[in-house]
């Protein structure tokens, strides 16, 4: 069964005007579908002809890894969002977000720093680790948390497709937009 | 001394249709211009602040990041400033055209792999043809490293320089990588890639 670009679960132009229409046309219609083609083009006779997207993330390098990787990172950045909020956590991560950065202005703070100085292309993450605690991690490239056994809860694109068109080079102003659309249910779920 | 922005050699609107004003404008004046601050921030009160950005390239082993990232972005745009021009495109000449038809069989074949180099650098950095002693070879870097640093796994000059970051060709070209390294052929000033070459 070949991979398939997952249905995204907003419009097109839901995200407006923090991302525009024009962007997540690009970015899921032709990045993410990409990572999706070039993965079933590359695994077909080798031993991931069968493997999940979490297997080949944890074991494959190469075109495998990056295409596995990407499809999965896009996948859980799109579905973090929504345009109806909720816009803050609760709940059990909201205390767990108190607990280990103060607040979540703080934690903003954060991991908008780690997206700002991530240098090239990549992504900012918020993890739980193997201790069950909230840890920001970059990843370069198509990085992913869960090579080095952490919990993915949330993550931030700052490869310059993500916002060149809405932002330029001003990724501040796209990390500033990004609060303005992530769906705080959906990722109290993961934690 | 600080390092500072190059003056640009035409104007932003210079090479359109294949690269845009607007990317151009952007590219130099924000992209260039950061590197170009933040290598000297980078540097300030420290010895390298009065040496060469190529003794710098040479030893950026021993440097912070910062002054690798910085460092390099502003030799990378510095170099694919000059290696572009109105009016320009076409093929080389002379010897550097013999030494390519030596090295790669013609200019379509090295045209051909220079532009895969391009095409699979996977995320951010450059495609190069680069002179190691006398020979010719093509090679990507991540990021903003580049051939002179001593952390570069072809160590040369750079001759030529295709920026493959996404702030290069997103605007004109979005996910089309592709036709941004097909069109970047119409702008290349192969007088300055000779000139460099003759460079001993």
């Amino acid at each position: 069964m070949p991979f398939e670009l997952p249905k995204l679960p907003y419009a097109a132009d839901a995200l407006q005007p923090h991302i525009s229409k024009q962007t997540i046309d690009f970015h899921y219609g032709k990045h993410h579908q990409a990572y999706v083609n070039n993965l079933n083009n590359l695994i077909p006779g080798t031993r991931f002809e069968n493997a999940t997207l979490e297997q080949m993330i944890r074991e494959a390098d190469g075109g495998i890894f990056n295409n596995a990787a990407q499809v999965w990172n896009h996948t859980f950045y799109f579905e973090s969002f929504s345009p109806a909020g909720p816009r803050e956590p609760n709940d059990a991560l909201a205390t767990a977000i108190n607990e280990t950065f103060g607040s979540f202005a703080a934690f903003k703070e954060q991991f908008t720093k780690s997206a700002l100085t991530l240098f090239g292309s990549g992504w900012a993450w918020l993890v739980k680790n193997r201790e069950g605690k909230l840890e920001i991690v970059q990843e370069s490239n198509a990085g992913n948390p869960l090579k080095s056994g952490h919990t993915p809860l949330l993550t931030c694109d700052v490869w310059e497709h993500a916002y060149y068109l809405d932002y330029q080079n001003k990724r501040p102003d796209y990390l500033l937009a990004y609060w303005n659309v992530l769906d705080w249910d959906v990722i109290g779920k993961r934690f | 001394m600080a390092f500072e922005l190059p003056k640009l050699g035409y104007d932003y609107a210079a090479l359109e249709p294949h690269i845009d004003a607007r990317t151009m404008e952007i590219h130099y004046t924000k992209h260039h211009q950061a590197y170009v601050n933040n290598l000297n921030t980078a540097i300030a009160g420290t010895e390298w602040e009065q040496k060469s950005l190529e003794d710098i390239m040479a030893n950026v082993s021993k440097l912070s990041a910062a002054v690798r990232n910085n460092g390099g972005g502003h030799y990378n745009h510095t170099l694919y400033w000059t290696v572009m021009g109105p009016n320009k495109g076409g093929s080389p000449k002379g010897d550097l055209l013999e030494a390519i038809n030596q090295t790669f069989g013609s200019f379509d074949k090295f045209k051909e792999l220079f532009t895969q180099a391009g095409m699979t650098r996977f995320g951010s950095g450059w495609a190069w043809l680069v002179k190691v002693g006398n020979e010719l070879k093509i090679t990507s870097t991540p990021n903003q490293d580049n051939p002179m640093m001593d952390i570069a796994e072809v160590k040369g000059l750079p001759l030529l320089g295709a920026d493959v970051w996404e702030h290069a060709y997103y605007l004109k070209y979005q996910n089309r990588r592709n036709e941004y390294l097909a069109a970047f052929w119409n702008v290349v000033n192969w007088d300055e890639v000779e000139r460099r070459f003759k460079r001993t």
